[in-house]
């Protein structure tokens, strides 16, 4: 494995080359190509089905693409393992939110802090010296990522309890705690009021702003898409039909045939 | 009104993530332990301290390993008696072999060895899930049971086929065997258990307790989160036994004083002790505690209770309301409160906080 290199920003972070993923006989995802430079917000979007999900699922290495390969960092692999590209940095947020139900607010975001403790099993069995300081520092980490999201009042609130646009909000915080370099979101804004979305889309962009973070994002509001993204990569039936900045692909012809359809 | 923590303001990181952050709080567990340590050893009758106290502790202990695999890491565990049963077979050996150590260590020491048998029986757990992963560990509970009558090594060829607890003495005092006084064995047995608590309690709040609820509560974001699955369950699975063969090991050898396998450590008994955990409240330490005053405590009272108080019952008459009124409390506390007396606890605690008012 070649390590892993520093990428200067608009350096392509991440590159899929050729990517095709089967499940038995459905073709999930066939023949894609397409890369996410440093420092910008990439949006993947498509009909229902298109295969998104699975695309972030490949990225971050919990499906196993049968073709292709994968350049993360300029190393490159024919699969991610989950436990690699957490620790080199991709975390992501879920469609369906997949939230630690029974912890609280703080403790889910802790949980993300996870991979950056060393402290041995010895001290944790006493709770005190490493242990406790790495819990200490850890924990202001964690404030400083509740302060930006505005979760304070909510701290100590198990998520299940939580309402759902909070719930997202929490979980995107989850995401943050690991401090990642490429973050993928699968629909943020699913199920959400406008004044949510409006919060949403403020947290995703001072993400980019404040973090350096690039992101990958899922999203059906078209509206949100072309105003965030830098970028669109357009999916149907899991082939790539368009990619480009909004404006081109908002003009695309295959990209209006597969939204709106095409006489037949 | 009783349980206020208006101005009480925690000032650091460490001040709020205390294990007990509030005032009444530390005084309460301050009160239990001064009644555990002073009051019941003088006050309480011999009988009173070997059928209620000692065995009360065992549970809880047994409870406390078990609700590590499966109230905190969501595995579902069959396999308790087994474990408890190899802490207890280690434990004979490592004294037959070195009678010269105090059986305090070898009684710790054996948790390890049901810990690495508990390693092995959770490599299912990578695999498959909730009651298959259950059915996986009754193999143990079977395979092992097995071992314990048929391999006349573990218990040294005696001609009963039984543990058979020998006398060993630290600073002259007998702490097993036939001469050790109640107290004595009450004594060891409240400092295993005090001191497994507080490490089960440091344990759980910190990353490896996380760990292990993320990995029940969403494995897959766990795993995606750079959890690596495998080695947090077998983590967890370690840490149970762990807690388990120390259970077994004091259980054969400061409660029951000797025995056979086939009587402690049967299927009956892992599922009474996932019965603790259940009704006392999966994930929660002193959920275990509850879970074995009620399955265990209770059912001593009715038996020696009712005849005291003037009731006057034949044996077998007290056993079967025995069955019938622990069966009706445990139907009740499972209506009331599905989420186990550890969640009925807090309850309280949310009522004593808010009294007089409603909320």
């Amino acid at each position: 494995m070649v390590p892993a290199q520093h990428i200067a920003p608009g350096d392509a972070l991440l590159k899929v080359e050729n990517v095709s993923l089967r499940f038995g006989g459905v073709k999930a995802i066939t023949d894609v190509s397409f890369d996410i430079k440093k420092g910008e917000i990439r949006a993947i979007i498509g009909p229902n089905g298109a295969g998104k999900t699975s695309m972030l699922n490949v990225i971050n290495g919990f499906y196993h693409p049968q073709e292709g390969l994968i350049t993360y960092k300029g190393a490159t692999r024919a699969k991610m393992k989950p436990y690699v590209a957490a620790s080199q940095g991709i975390a992501r947020t879920f469609q369906n939110v997949a939230l630690f139900k029974g912890m609280s607010t703080l403790d889910n975001i802790m949980v993300g802090r996870t991979l950056k403790m060393k402290s041995s099993f010895f001290w944790q069995v006493f709770r005190h010296g490493p242990a406790m300081q790495e819990e200490i520092v850890h924990r202001r980490m964690v404030e400083e990522i509740i302060d930006f999201l505005e979760i304070e009042h909510i701290r100590k609130v198990p998520v299940g309890k939580l309402p759902y646009g909070l719930q997202k909000r929490v979980e995107l915080g989850r995401a943050l705690a690991m401090e990642p370099e490429l973050l993928l979101l699968d629909e943020p804004m699913a199920g959400m009021n406008l004044e949510e979305k409006e919060d949403m889309c403020r947290f995703i962009l001072d993400v980019k702003e404040q973090y350096g973070t690039t992101i990958a994002l899922i999203e059906h509001d078209m509206g949100v898409v072309m105003d965030l993204s830098d970028r669109v990569v357009v999916l149907e039936y899991g082939r790539k039909i368009a990619d480009g900045t909004p404006d081109e692909v908002k003009a695309d012809q295959a990209v209006i045939d597969a939204y709106l359809g095409v006489a037949h | 009104m009783f349980y206020r923590e208006a101005g009480q303001y925690k000032k650091t990181y460490s001040a709020d993530m205390a294990v007990f952050p509030l005032l009444q709080d530390r005084v309460g567990i301050a009160v239990i332990l001064l009644v555990a340590a002073v009051i019941i050893p003088f006050f309480g009758s011999n009988f009173f301290i070997s059928t209620v106290m000692i065995p009360f502790l065992v549970f809880a202990l047994a409870a406390m390993g078990l609700n590590i695999v499966t109230g905190y890491t969501g595995l579902i565990s069959l396999g308790t008696g087994a474990f408890m049963g190899v802490g207890a077979y280690a434990c004979y050996k490592l004294t037959t072999y070195f009678p010269g150590v105090p059986i305090i260590i070898w009684i710790i020491a054996s948790g390890f060895f049901s810990a690495a048998v508990g390693a092995i029986f959770g490599l299912p757990s990578l695999r498959i899930k909730g009651f298959y992963l259950a059915v996986a560990t009754l193999a143990a509970q079977f395979f092992l049971e097995w071992c314990f009558v048929r391999i006349p090594w573990l218990f040294n060829y005696n001609a009963s086929g039984a543990i058979e607890v020998p006398t060993r003495w630290i600073f002259g005092i007998p702490i097993t065997g036939p001469n050790a006084t109640p107290m004595t064995r009450y004594y060891v047995i409240l400092g295993i258990v005090v001191l497994m608590t507080w490490v089960a309690s440091n344990i759980l709040h910190g990353r490896i307790g996380r760990s292990f609820m993320a990995v029940r509560d969403m494995d897959i974001a766990a795993e995606l989160m750079g959890i690596r699955l495998l080695r947090t369950k077998l983590l967890a699975f370690a840490l149970s036994s762990f807690y388990c063969g120390v259970a077994g090991a004091t259980m054969m050898f400061l409660w029951y004083g000797g025995g056979e396998a086939s009587d402690a450590f049967n299927i009956n008994q892992s599922f009474i002790i996932l019965f603790m955990v259940i009704i006392g409240g999966l994930g929660s330490l002193i959920g275990c505690f509850f879970g074995a005053a009620l399955l265990h405590v209770i059912p001593i009272i009715l038996k020696f209770g009712l005849p005291a108080i003037g009731v006057p019952l034949a044996g077998a008459t007290a056993e079967h309301l025995n069955h019938l009124l622990v069966g009706g409390l445990i139907i009740f506390f499972l209506i009331v409160e599905p989420h186990g007396l550890a969640r009925l606890w807090q309850i309280t605690k949310q009522k004593l906080r808010t009294w007089p008012f409603p909320y």
